[in-house]
């Protein structure tokens, strides 16, 4: 019970880091919508006929609303972790009473209800402004996705603390392994432009799989609730290996 | 008398090859300012950060307030403040919020306002902690240090490179720490910061304590006599002044003439006999001093090798 007004009381604070921060309010908050609004601009309401027809848009929501969940969990912890690492400030803490689990609870509930804020403010926006219907017959599967998804992720974010060096190259290395899988996965070009075996490999790593997750439930073709067990198996397995990798391999005091 | 808040015995710690603490014995009581005095890479961090938890040592017996630090415990946590060498803030909080972040980790932590007024940054409280200047930013590291109330202060060389007002403001702060009933330990490797601020100081050098006292008597014990220098109007130079022997005529082409020196270990009574003689004797004394070596002149000596 203390331990849980412990974690609200981080949560609280960080929060607050959050929204102060303009490198994380214009990465992780605005940057997805204005990608949103680029791709529609674009690609207007075409249809894409593989897919049953679908409007343009419809494929870009659940696609965005997956760059912005590993833009608020991935990206955002494995950089301000680093930061926060580098600066001494994770040292501090651990000089502290606070429970290690306790901070990072925290770090993570930030992180999920940044992804929650996220998705729905693309799927608002999708619907005012371009009609894209909001699935609510599928919201318990958008939900389990979401969570499955952030967790993961933020497992993911935290092991890749680990292997960077230095607050400089926390960005560059982050974004390395995000932007190629990003376009790999589908999610900045439409998935019937990209060769099925480059969409096969790319169905290994995460990204591809949670945005096959999301868009199930975002498809007004889809059936059974919108779930995507075999999917969400796949992002849990990585999320499950970060958790190991961060549990044996997370950092407290500086590398420099 | 109260068991020692602090005791070490015949504390080590390698890395690799590199003994960096070479069998330290130290006691610090409750309630006390001890001062580690000691330049770069004596040993002085490495000892600190064994004390506080986040080392482990390679051999010897530490306890912090009755624990052993390599095992800490939450509780023991809620007992021990820390400033560690570098400044350790969160650039978008303020003041109060940072102080308020911390102060929710401790069961029984000290009022926030308060806390403020005792690092002297009303003025500052609602300015994030990103935007204070570097020694406003150091006291405020203090502040949150002090968040919990600790017994126990760890201070790793808390004005390095701050300007001399920021250093002045930083001492009076932490002279007021000792008022609170906080035991202090501190390190820095400005002799004029221990000699301020410590009741008892070590100098260490090489992993190695070489001398450990008050500062009164680090200066008094003998390492070096009190110097009395002057020169003698007109340029004379008597090869020998009554009651002294000879003096030593140190032969400085400045102009003003050669300046006489003599070591004495009763520079009070020296100096008294040494100004009846030139009254006597007619002659002027120009530049006359009575020198006591200063803590910096012991820690040049004894870190010499």
């Amino acid at each position: 019970m203390n331990s849980i007004r412990l974690a609200l009381h981080e949560f609280r604070f960080d929060q607050k880091v959050f929204w102060r921060n303009p490198a994380s309010v214009f990465f992780t908050a605005l940057l997805p919508v204005i990608f949103l609004l680029i791709f529609a601009t674009i690609f207007g309401n075409d249809e894409i006929e593989s897919l049953g027809n679908i409007p343009t848009t419809t494929y870009y929501i659940p696609a965005i609303i997956t760059l912005a969940l590993v833009s608020a969990t991935f990206v955002s912890l494995a950089i301000n972790l680093t930061v926060a690492r580098e600066a001494g400030l994770l040292k501090r803490v651990r000089g502290t009473p606070l429970p290690r689990w306790v901070f990072i609870g925290g770090r993570v509930g930030n992180a999920l209800v940044i992804s929650l804020v996220m998705l729905a403010a693309i799927s608002v926006i999708g619907k005012v402004l371009y009609g894209a219907p909001i699935p609510w017959s599928n919201l318990p599967a958008i939900l389990v996705t979401l969570v499955v998804g952030a967790a993961s992720f933020c497992c993911l974010g935290i092991a890749l603390t680990a292997v960077i060096p230095s607050r400089d190259a926390a960005s560059p290395i982050t974004n390395v392994i995000v932007l190629p899988l990003y376009f790999l996965s589908g999610i900045f070009i439409p998935e019937n432009e990209i060769p099925d075996q480059v969409l096969a490999i790319a169905g290994f790593f995460p990204i591809r799989p949670l945005f096959e997750a999301f868009f199930s439930s975002y498809d007004p073709a889809s059936t059974g609730g919108g779930f995507e067990w075999a999917n969400l198996l796949v992002v849990a397995a990585w999320g499950l290996a970060g958790l190991i990798l961060a549990i044996r391999y997370f950092r407290w005091t500086p590398r420099h | 008398m109260p068991a020692p808040v602090i005791r070490i015995n015949g504390l080590r710690k390698f890395y690799g090859d590199l003994e960096a603490v070479r069998g330290l014995d130290l006691e610090v009581e409750s309630g006390e300012v001890f001062a580690i005095l000691g330049p770069n890479g004596a040993g002085k961090t490495t000892t600190v950060e064994i004390l506080e938890g986040y080392r482990e040592r390679s051999g010897g017996e530490v306890e912090v307030l009755g624990v052993d630090p390599s095992e800490p415990t939450p509780a023991w946590r809620e007992r021990i403040g820390i400033v560690l060498q570098g400044t350790a803030l969160e650039p978008f909080l303020t003041v109060r919020e940072s102080l308020s972040l911390y102060a929710g980790y401790y069961s029984a932590s000290r009022d926030v306002d308060e806390v403020i007024n005792l690092v002297g940054l009303s003025e500052q409280a609602s300015s994030r902690a990103g935007r204070l200047s570097g020694g406003q930013q150091r006291r405020l590291d203090v502040g949150i240090a002090l968040i919990g109330d600790p017994d126990l202060l760890f201070l790793d060389e808390p004005t390095t490179g701050f300007d001399p007002s920021a250093r002045r403001q930083a001492w009076e702060m932490i002279a007021g720490l000792r008022d609170l009933g906080k035991t202090v330990l501190l390190t820095t490797h400005y002799m004029d910061e221990a000699q301020h601020l410590a009741d008892r100081v070590a100098i260490i050098a090489k992993g190695r304590i070489l001398a450990e006292d008050t500062p009164e008597n680090l200066r008094d014990s003998g390492t070096g006599p009190a110097r009395i220098t002057f020169r003698l109007a007109d340029g004379a130079r008597p090869e020998s002044v009554p009651g002294f022997g000879p003096v030593n005529w140190t032969s400085e082409e400045s102009g003003s003439g050669p300046l006489a020196l003599i070591e004495t270990t009763n520079p009070v009574e020296d100096a008294n006999r040494l100004t009846g003689w030139a009254l006597d004797q007619g002659l002027e004394l120009v530049e006359f001093e009575v020198r006591r070596p200063t803590l910096e002149d012991i820690y040049l000596e004894v870190t010499r090798t």
